[in-house]
C-alpha cells in the first residue's frame, strides 16, 4: 500500500492499531507503568521489552532528578540514596575472590550495617554494589533474568563477557539521566575465571584486579602488594578479606563486616561474614588463611618493642613471637 | 535580577515508623501525627496499612507519595489475588514494592517503607525499602523523622550491640512478643519526648503465624483482632495514645 496513505489516513487498519498503540502508550505514560517485570495479574509482560520509566514533566528531568536526590552536590536534599562502599574482585591460579564491606550511608547517618553487596545474579556469577544501592540491585537482577533467557535460547551459560556488555550498553543507554553504579562482574565460563568491571558512566574493563567504591585506594593499597597469580585458595581468601578491613579501618563510609565470595570451575561459594571489628582485634578466627591473630597495628606489634608493650586485653592471643 | 523557577512537588511529613520480626511474628508500627514545618496537619493519618492476612506495610516520608504507593500496592495485590486464588507470598511483595518504587527512579516516590509479615515458611519478616527500590531482609528497622534516635536503641536491645552476655550465657536470637511490644512502646514515648514531629497516637500492627498463642497481647490493653485466615495468621492492632504537645 502506499505509504503516504498508510501513515495519513485515519479508517485503515494499520493507522487504526497505530492509533491505539499510541493511546495504550498514552494511557501507560500516565500510570506510570509500575508493572515492570512482576506479574501483571497473571500476565507476564517481559515481551514489552526493556521497562519504561516515568519522567517528571519538566524541561530538564536530569536536572531535577539531581535537585532531589543528589547529596554530594547539596547535602539538604530530601531523597537520600545510599552510597559509600568498599568492594574488591581478583582473579588468581584458583578462581576469582569478590569481597565487599556491608555499610550504607545516608549523608552522615549508617543506614545499614548489614548490606548484601554482593549479588547473586545466578549460581556461577556475581555482581558487587557500588553506588546506587536500588540502580545495582534492580539492573544485576534484570540481568540475572536476560542470562537466564540467554541460557534458554542458545541451551548455553551466557559468558561473562556477554553478561557484562549486557549491562554496559543498558546502562550506556541511560547516561546521563543519574544512574549511579560501579559494579564488577565475576564468574566462570568456557575461557575459565573472568572480571569485568563495569559502571554507569558505559565504562566496561576486562581485568585481574579491580576494587570500587569510596575506600578502594585502602583497599589496593593491601590488595597490591599481596597479590600474585599463583596464590593459594587460602592466601587469596585471606587477601580480601584482609583488604577490606584495611578499607573498613580507613574509610569512614566503609565498615561494619567484610562478605566473601570465592568463584570455582562449578560456580561460587560464600564463605561468611566477618565482623570488621572482630577483625581488628581477634582476626578472622578459625578459618583456612588466618593468620591467628587481629589485623590491627597494636594487635600485631604488641610487645615487639618498649613503645608496644603488650595489650592487657589479649589472654587469648598467641605467645609473642619475632617476627622477620 | 533574573528569576529562578524550579519545580519542587515533594514535601516532608514527619513521623516515625518501625517494624521488629521475632521467630514466628512480626510487628509493624507508626505514630499518627501528620506535620508540615512546624504546624501539625492532623493528629490521625495513618502510615500503617495491612495488605494482606500476613503483611503489613508502614510508609513515611511524603504522604501524598505514601498514599499513592500504597493504594498502588493494593491494587496489585487485588490483581494478583484474582489471578492465582491465593494471596502474595510475603517476598514476592517485597519485590513487588521494589519494581513499584525502581518504576518511578527519575521521578521518586519521597517514600521509606518496611514491609512486616510472615514469610510462606511461617517466620517472622521485615522488609525495609529505600525510595528507589533497593531493600533488604532484617530482624528490625527504624525509618522517618526520628529513626536517628529509635535505630540505636533497637540494635541495643535487639541485636545486642555493644552487650556482653552474662558468663556462660548468650544472647537470645529472637525475642518473645510482650517484650517486643514494650521496647515499641518504649521507643515511641522516648521519640515523642525529643522530637517534635513525632506524637499523638500510635498504631502497632501485629501479624501473628499459625499456631501462635495471642498470650504476648494480653497484658496490653486494646489490642483489637482484625482478621484471621483459616490457616490461622492473626493479625491484630493496638491503638495508643501519645503525647499530643
Amino acid at each position: 500500500m502506499n505509504s503516504l496513505v498508510s501513515k495519513f489516513s485515519s479508517s485503515t487498519a494499520t493507522s487504526q492499531l497505530k492509533q491505539a498503540k499510541k493511546h495504550l502508550q498514552q494511557e501507560e505514560e500516565e500510570y506510570g507503568e509500575p508493572a515492570m517485570w512482576g506479574s501483571a495479574g497473571g500476565f507476564g509482560n517481559m515481551a514489552a521489552g526493556i521497562p519504561s520509566f516515568q519522567i517528571p514533566a519538566v524541561a530538564d528531568p536530569t536536572s531535577f532528578l539531581r535537585l532531589h536526590t543528589d547529596d554530594a552536590a547539596d547535602p539538604s536534599c530530601r531523597i537520600k540514596i545510599q552510597h559509600g562502599t568498599t568492594t574488591l574482585a581478583f582473579r588468581f591460579q584458583g578462581g576469582v575472590i569478590v569481597a565487599v564491606d556491608s555499610r550504607a550511608t545516608a549523608g552522615s547517618y549508617i543506614a545499614s550495617g548489614t548490606v548484601k553487596k554482593v549479588i547473586e545474579i545466578n549460581p556461577y556469577l556475581l555482581g558487587t554494589m557500588a553506588g546506587g544501592a536500588a540502580d545495582c540491585q534492580y539492573w544485576e537482577t534484570y540481568l540475572g533474568i536476560q542470562c537466564r533467557l540467554h541460557e534458554l535460547r542458545n541451551k548455553e551459560r551466557i559468558s561473562v563477557a556477554a553478561a557484562s556488555k549486557y549491562l554496559s550498553n543498558l546502562v550506556y543507554s541511560y547516561k546521563g539521566m543519574g544512574l549511579s553504579m560501579g559494579t564488577m562482574i565475576c564468574g566462570w565460563d568456557k575461557t575459565g575465571p573472568r572480571i569485568f568491571y563495569v559502571d554507569s558512566d558505559g565504562t566496561r574493563l576486562k581485568g585481574d584486579l579491580f576494587s570500587v567504591g569510596s575506600g578502594s585506594t585502602f583497599a589496593y593499597g593491601v590488595l597490591d602488594s599481596g597479590y600474585r597469580w599463583d596464590l593459594t585458595d587460602e592466601e587469596a581468601q585471606e587477601l580480601g578479606r584482609r583488604s577490606i578491613y584495611a578499607a573498613g579501618h580507613r574509610d569512614a563510609y566503609s565498615g561494619n563486616s567484610c562478605n566473601l565470595y570465592h568463584v570455582k570451575e562449578h560456580g561460587w561459594t560464600y564463605l561468611g561474614n566477618y565482623d570488621i571489628s572482630k577483625l581488628h582485634y581477634d582476626g578472622p578466627g578459625d578459618v583456612p588463611g588466618s593468620a591467628g591473630h587481629g589485623y590491627g597495628y597494636s594487635e600485631r606489634t604488641a610487645g615487639l618493642s618498649s613503645a608496644n608493650d603488650p595489650a592487657p586485653s589479649t589472654e587469648n592471643a598467641p605467645a609473642v613471637s619475632v617476627q622477620a | 535580577m533574573p528569576q529562578q523557577r524550579q519545580f519542587n512537588p515533594y514535601s516532608e511529613n514527619g513521623g516515625t515508623i518501625l517494624a521488629i520480626a521475632g521467630a514466628d511474628f512480626a510487628v509493624v508500627a507508626g505514630d499518627t501525627r501528620q506535620s508540615e514545618g512546624y504546624s501539625i496537619q492532623t493528629r490521625y493519618a495513618p502510615k500503617v496499612f495491612r495488605l494482606t492476612d500476613k503483611a503489613v506495610l508502614a510508609v513515611n516520608g511524603f504522604a501524598a507519595d505514601g498514599n499513592i504507593l500504597v493504594k498502588t500496592v493494593k491494587q496489585r495485590l487485588e490483581w494478583y489475588r484474582h489471578a492465582h486464588a491465593k494471596d502474595m507470598p510475603l517476598r514476592a511483595i517485597a519485590r513487588l514494592i521494589q519494581t513499584i518504587l525502581y518504576a518511578k527512579r527519575f521521578f521518586p516516590y519521597y517514600v521509606y517503607n518496611i514491609l512486616g509479615g510472615i514469610e510462606e515458611d511461617g517466620t517472622g519478616a521485615v522488609y525495609s525499602f529505600d525510595p528507589v527500590g533497593s531493600y533488604e531482609r532484617e530482624a528490625c528497622r527504624a525509618a522517618g523523622a526520628a529513626q536517628a534516635l529509635v535505630q540505636p536503641f533497637l540494635d541495643n536491645q535487639i541485636y545486642f550491640k555493644n552487650q556482653k552476655p552474662k558468663p556462660g550465657q548468650s544472647h537470645p536470637t529472637h525475642l518473645p512478643l510482650d517484650h517486643v511490644l514494650s521496647l515499641v512502646i518504649d521507643s515511641f514515648t522516648s521519640a515523642t519526648e525529643r522530637h517534635i514531629e513525632v506524637g499523638d497516637g500510635l498504631e502497632i500492627y501485629v501479624v501473628l503465624a499459625r499456631g501462635h498463642s495471642a498470650q504476648g497481647l494480653s497484658n496490653i490493653p486494646g489490642a483489637q483482632e482484625i482478621s484471621q485466615t483459616d490457616e490461622g495468621e492473626r493479625v491484630f492492632v493496638v491503638r495508643r495514645d501519645l503525647k499530643k504537645d
